[in-house]
């Protein structure tokens, strides 16, 4: 077990494994996501009452879902790199932040444009939306808060506190549709009980939601590879590396 | 297939424009941040194979600077 941690620390560990794992991750999670939202798209009946305006729902259910659990990858690399002073977590929560604010952006935005048709409306402050807005900003808070200091440690350790105190509001996204009844509908999907979503919409759905997790791993590795290759440029294990590529 | 032909995909009886560009704009924003790091490992790779060719031969990198 303490080996793993201790793997799991060395960024040459780490970046060979993690480029082991993308050579099949990667292209499994194109592929599965290109039939996912055909599926979706082409192969779904239309939803009885909102027609086939419903079927961005592949996406923005997906996005906002896996932008939520992003967050708690976020704020938990956050805290073991407070807690232990890991430098591999310090890595993994600056690759979270951009992925967290592309996919929160996508919820957004194509929520936005299923508004226009079903709602009539492009934007309301409706609770659930104001929050994802939030989350948005602290994932982009994140990405500048990085950039506006010289000293990295100092960035990071600001960083993971920002992303601990930003988990506040996770709660409250999830929440909001029952607190503040607005537009937004309660949850369809249930773990427990019955989902009040057709299994013919269900499984292309969670399929797409499987899909965007895949995705989110795929990128978080990925932007974690850059990052060690950045910070360990002087090392002889990147030189060597970068020698044997040039 | 759900819908009779190519052109009632696309039109989605009114609702193609809004499906359609979600999902546009979803790929637009998928293929950013799947591009963006591999651009990033390839730029960092490049410095480190140049600071490492000025490591080895510190009089011929101090002859061309």
């Amino acid at each position: 077990m303490w080996t793993f941690f201790h793997k799991l620390g060395s960024p040459p560990w780490l970046y060979q494994i993690s480029g082991s794992i993308l050579r099949w991750l990667l292209p499994m999670t194109v592929i599965a996501l290109i039939a996912g939202a055909t599926w979706g798209l082409l192969f779904t009946p239309a939803d009885f009452r909102q027609g086939n305006s419903y079927r961005i729902i592949y996406i923005h259910v997906p996005a906002a879902v896996v932008a939520l659990a992003g967050y708690y990858v976020m704020a938990i690399a956050g805290a073991v790199s407070l807690i232990w002073k890991m430098k591999m977590a310090d890595v993994a929560l600056k690759a979270c932040a951009p992925i967290g604010a592309a996919l929160t952006f996508i919820a957004l935005v194509t929520g936005s444009i299923w508004g226009k048709p079903t709602w009539g409306t492009w934007w309301v402050w409706d609770a659930r939306i104001t929050s994802m807005l939030i989350l948005l900003f602290l994932y982009l808070g994140i990405v500048a808060l990085y950039e506006a200091y010289d000293n990295k440690a100092a960035a990071g350790k600001a960083c993971a506190v920002l992303s601990l105190v930003g988990t506040v509001n996770i709660p409250i996204i999830y929440k909001s549709v029952d607190w503040w009844y607005s537009l937004h509908q309660p949850a369809s999907i249930k773990f427990t009980g019955e989902s009040t979503i057709d299994a013919s919409m269900l499984y292309p759905l969670l399929f797409m939601i499987i899909s965007f997790y895949a995705l989110f791993a795929c990128c978080l590795l990925m932007n974690m590879r850059a990052e060690i290759l950045e910070r360990e440029g002087r090392t002889t294990w990147v030189r060597a590396l970068a020698e044997g590529k040039a | 297939m759900y819908f009779d032909s190519l052109e009632a995909a696309i039109q989605m009886d009114g609702h193609g424009v809004f499906v359609w560009a979600a999902y546009a704009i979803t790929v637009a924003v998928l293929a950013l941040i799947l591009i963006a790091p591999r651009r990033r490992a390839r730029r960092a790779l490049r410095h480190a194979a140049a600071q490492a060719r000025r490591a080895q031969s510190p009089t011929q990198a101090g002859a061309s600077a």
